[in-house]
């Protein structure tokens, strides 16, 4: 969208997405062609309805799917042709909860280290339990775990080969509000380590918590990324809501303009207004309002959430 | 290389063999027992002696040979049918692992469960039987040879199957057949002429002759045949994990 911003991105993306497409053997278009680059160091949050599309492509650049076109580069390596030093550089965490369920817990994180090819080491691997607060069950079978704590092995089954770049595929589904800060504090402190995190979510309050950047995917197609920031500035509207007495019928003329509307009832007029304009209007409203002859009884401001935006979208993509 | 990775899978696996040992382990001796109860001293004290060797001793190598693929291929299938089943073989796919250090992880576990299961049983012979095997180099060849070969069919097998009903499926339906038919017991030529011609269709006449000439001097068919039999199975079998993994085959979608 903004050629220049790309440009920098492009400069130090650690993960690079060209063109890529997938269909699946029923003839399903799961990817319509999707570019994306991601930023060393970033936390980048795809968010999408289901069957969006979000877990195929964190499949095929994992290399648990294979893409029917496109090219996906991680560290500057192939997925497919040089899949070894790619597949390095990956940490993932899919959305299942996919445990071997008559091992211990430190046996299968040991186990996973060994698979990507790295030579044990017991003090790190005491660390990423500490940290997962996982040290206290490494002895017991992961069957007789809660399912919060099974999703914290398989993070740190991910986490036991010092990945550059970690996947995970909708890390806080079906986990407590305690549980879920406590992953939000993980994610932080590996992003602090400048590890690059993608992470999947229908919850918006975690992509607006934690992401840098925000996806959004719809039936195989990216519809925008962009800085949450400036998606919530660019498309984030605030609505002003003041109180008034005595109740109206109608809107007198001397109010009515673009976005102001009178609530149901009467006794509330709602201005909806772009923060990112020059001049929001407020003071002119008011003004006006106190003209009007009316009593402000209460005001109040709300800024329109990610999820609103979200939701605009995949309405707008759907029609 | 990736060693470490096949050193985790092997290790991975043989824990897994070690959790459930006793089951392993007592029943291919209870049932090798029984059948030298049945066999060796009930029936086979009325053969006196198949081509010079005493019944008894005659059936070790086919005994032997009975469990050893039974268990190279339910133990292989299992171990990636297993991870199949639960989904933790994402980690597998999703590992900077080649084909072939998979197979070396997986098959030599399983083979290694069969062979040592394979040892335990001709240790129980020995109790039955006076056993003097005249080619202890070749024996152990032909045992290793089997197990890592049958192992790999069982990994083929594990990839292949669906459900438990399938994974089931080969070992009962196939396996046991085949060695039953091949040999185990008798000696091809106690067979009806045209017998003999079919059961040369059988691979496992192949091995179970081979592996008897190892103990005792004689077989069935000649030894270089039945090198030439293990070869060619084993390379069926590579040719086709090659192939399922250059595909994807029930793996990668």
């Amino acid at each position: 969208m903004v050629p220049a911003a790309n440009r920098e991105i492009n400069v130090t993306s650690i993960v690079s997405i060209e063109g890529l497409k997938k269909t699946y053997a029923g003839g399903f278009e799961a990817l319509k062609g999707i570019d994306l680059e991601i930023e060393e160091g970033e936390v980048l949050a795809l968010l999408g309805p289901n069957g969006a599309g979000k877990t195929t492509l964190i499949s095929i650049v994992c290399g648990i799917a294979m893409p029917s076109a496109g090219r996906v580069t991680v560290g500057g390596h192939d997925v497919v042709r040089d899949f070894r030093a790619a597949r390095n550089l990956i940490g993932l965490v899919p959305q299942e909860l996919h445990v071997e369920a008559f091992e211990t817990v430190i046996s299968t994180v040991r186990f996973s280290r060994g698979l990507f090819g790295k030579k044990a080491d017991d003090a790190l691997i005491e660390q990423i339990l500490k940290d997962l607060s996982l040290w206290d069950k490494r002895d017991s079978r992961i069957m007789a775990l809660s399912g919060g704590m099974k999703r914290r092995v398989m993070i740190a089954k991910a986490l036991s080969h010092e990945p550059r770049v970690l996947f995970l595929d909708e890390p806080t589904a079906g986990v407590d509000v305690e549980l879920r800060q406590s992953m939000w504090d993980v994610m932080r402190a590996l992003k602090e380590r400048g590890v690059t995190i993608i992470l999947t979510t229908h919850y918006i309050e975690e992509a607006e918590a934690m992401a840098d950047r925000v996806g959004v995917i719809n039936k195989g197609e990216l519809l925008l990324v962009e800085q949450t920031e400036t998606l919530m500035r660019r498309m984030g509207k605030k609505t002003l809501t003041v109180d008034i007495e005595p109740p109206l019928e109608a809107l007198p003329p001397s109010l009515a303009r673009a976005g102001v509307e009178l609530a149901p009832g009467g006794r509330q007029i709602v201005y909806t207004y772009d923060t990112a304009a020059e001049k929001t209007g407020i003071t002119d409203l008011l003004a006006d309002i106190r003209a009007a002859g009316l009593h402000l009884v209460d005001l109040n401001t709300r800024q329109s959430s990610l999820e609103d935006i979200f939701v605009g979208l995949v309405t707008e993509s759907a029609q | 290389m990736n060693l470490q990775a096949i050193r985790a899978i092997y290790l991975f696996e043989m824990a897994r063999t070690f959790r459930t040992i006793w089951q392993s382990i007592v029943s291919p001796v209870l049932s090798t027992s029984l059948y030298f109860i049945v066999f060796g001293a009930a029936i086979g004290s009325r053969i006196e002696t198949v081509e010079g060797v005493s019944y008894g001793a005659f059936i070790v190598p086919g005994l032997i040979m009975l469990t050893v693929l039974q268990q190279s291929v339910s133990n292989a299938a299992f171990g990636i049918y297993f991870p199949k089943f639960t989904g933790t073989i994402y980690e597998l796919l999703s590992a900077p692992v080649t084909v072939i250090e998979i197979v070396i992880g997986y098959v030599g576990a399983a083979a290694t469960k069969a062979l040592m299961i394979g040892v335990v049983i001709l240790i129980t012979a020995t109790f039955f039987v006076d056993l003097h095997i005249a080619h202890p180099v070749w024996m152990a060849a032909f045992l290793v040879m089997t197990c890592f070969s049958f192992a790999m069919l069982g990994f083929i097998i594990g990839i292949w199957a669906r459900n438990f009903e399938q994974l089931q499926l080969v070992p009962l339906l196939v396996i046991t057949p085949l060695v039953f038919l091949g040999g185990s017991f008798y000696s091809i030529s106690m067979l009806p002429p045209f017998w003999q011609t079919v059961t040369m269709f059988n691979p496992v006449v192949y091995l179970i002759s081979g592996f008897r000439w190892a103990f005792f001097g004689m077989a069935d068919v000649p030894v270089a045949a039945s090198l030439g039999a293990i070869a060619l199975f084993a390379g069926l079998c590579l040719a086709a994990i090659w192939a399922i993994f250059r595909t994807g085959w029930r793996l990668r979608s």
